[in-house]
């Protein structure tokens, strides 16, 4: 499971979490979030995430 | 060689236009300049690095030069436009240079607002408002034990929560009756109050700053009640000013931002204006998700395909680990009232929502474990601009 930081404010998506009050299942990995995904706290795109920790 | 877009600003909006234009179009000639060095970094972190063991240097994520590559864009760092001539669709840089534009982008941001402060201390006042104050600010902070905050509202709280990290008390001063007093209601505003109290922030509401005194390393800061605080710092957060005055010298319309439309264009053809320093509308957001909406619309319309802007509902997220906080503020002439939720259990946060007479939802603040909804409600609060 891996962490990933939205360049734009700092947001972290955590695989292992997951973002459950948004419909994505704890242990969703990134990959498997749609390509329309944006950040929910800026709005930044999900082709503009940044992988942050491991 | 067409004449290039030329973007003026390498913050957020800046780089974040470029970085949607370029999804669109790989040729056009962008040319991006900067008054400081160019480094692409985030904005919003300034306020919460210090908990994060961030650097002025670390909290670059891309060097000028990389973003220059990854853009296909020249960007040039470390210079200064003296001036815009609409009609020639030629800027001035202020050694003399003069560069020709198909399309010029303000993207220049805005200043800090300075409160009149009497007192030999004043002038050592900092603000952080970019890369370069951050630095600053840093490099003061390795002896200091309290520091003062003017300004409560969200920079000036998410500072003071920061500062606890580096165990210095910091002290936020406000003329209004409390803090985020923009975003909040007077209840979710105590109850967040709490929250940063309990963590170690104090708070001075309803007094203002009359002077800053030197006083040997330190400073003496009289407040309006008569009382004075000793401090070893203190850091302005009181507001932000957009940059008018470049676009206001050339003759476009200006108000309290650059005035634009709903294609970001301002009163002059080939020259456009978003983020800090743009009003579209009457709107003066200075927060990222505009930024990205901005952004977006305007790359469309400059890569060939005229785009009007739209708002959705744009909670805004107040940095404060201390009380996380997400506030989708009311429209200024919404009607009303504010309504709470919760409160009781404070392991459970606390949510307040503005309803109007019809019990339909216009606005709402979450603090605490209450965050976690901030999808679910923004998707029944009103567009901001729809």
């Amino acid at each position: 499971m891996k962490k990933w930081q939205c360049v734009v404010c700092g947001f972290i998506y955590d695989e292992a979490a997951g973002m459950p009050e948004d419909g994505i299942a704890a242990g969703t990995r990134w990959e498997d979030i749609p390509a329309d995904w944006a950040c929910p706290d800026c709005g930044v795109a999900k082709a503009d995430f940044e992988m942050a920790v491991i | 060689m067409p004449q290039p877009i030329v973007i003026a600003g390498s913050g957020l909006a800046g780089y974040t236009l470029a970085r949607e234009f370029r999804k669109l179009d790989r040729d056009t000639p962008l040319l991006i300049l900067s008054r400081d060095a160019a480094g692409f970094y985030s904005k919003p972190m300034l306020s919460n690095a210090l908990s994060g063991n961030r650097t002025a240097e670390s909290l670059v994520m891309k060097s000028a030069e990389k973003m220059a590559t990854e853009l296909n864009a020249t960007i040039r760092a470390r210079v200064d436009i003296a001036m815009i001539d609409p009609q020639r669709r030629v800027i001035e840089l202020v050694d003399g240079e003069q560069i020709a534009f198909r399309d010029l982008v303000l993207a220049l941001g805005a200043d800090p607002i300075h409160l009149p402060i009497e007192g030999d201390g004043a002038a050592d006042i900092l603000s952080v408002n970019d890369l370069d104050d951050f630095a600053r600010f840093a490099s003061h902070l390795h002896d200091a034990k309290r520091i003062v905050v003017l300004g409560g509202g969200l920079i000036g709280c998410e500072f003071a929560n920061d500062l606890l990290a580096r165990g210095i008390e910091p002290v936020v001063i406000d003329i209004a009756a409390w803090p985020l007093g923009r975003l909040l209601p007077e209840a979710a505003a105590t109850w967040f109050r709490q929250q940063l109290e309990a963590a170690g922030v104090s708070f001075r509401m309803g007094v203002s700053v009359t002077s800053v005194a030197r006083n040997g390393g330190n400073y003496h800061v009289s407040l309006s009640d008569g009382s004075v605080l000793d401090t070893d710092l203190v850091l302005s957060a009181v507001g932000l000013r957009p940059r008018i005055a470049l676009a206001s010298a050339a003759g476009l319309a200006v108000n309290r931002g650059i005035r634009v439309d709903r294609r970001l264009a301002s009163s002059q053809p080939n020259i456009h204006a978003i983020g800090d320093c743009a009003e579209v509308e009457g709107l003066v957001l200075p927060f990222v998700m505009p930024i990205m909406q901005q952004a977006r619309a305007l790359a469309a319309t400059l890569a060939g395909t005229p785009t009007r802007l739209n708002y959705p509902a744009m909670p805004v997220v107040v940095k404060t680990p201390a009380c996380p906080t997400v506030v989708c503020p009311p429209a200024p002439d919404a009607q009303g009232s504010w309504q709470i939720l919760g409160g009781q259990d404070a392991a459970a946060g606390l949510e307040v929502q503005f309803l109007a007479p019809d019990e339909k939802l216009l606005g709402f603040a979450l603090l605490g474990a209450a965050t976690a909804r901030k999808q679910a409600l923004a998707a029944h609060a009103p567009a901001t601009l729809a």
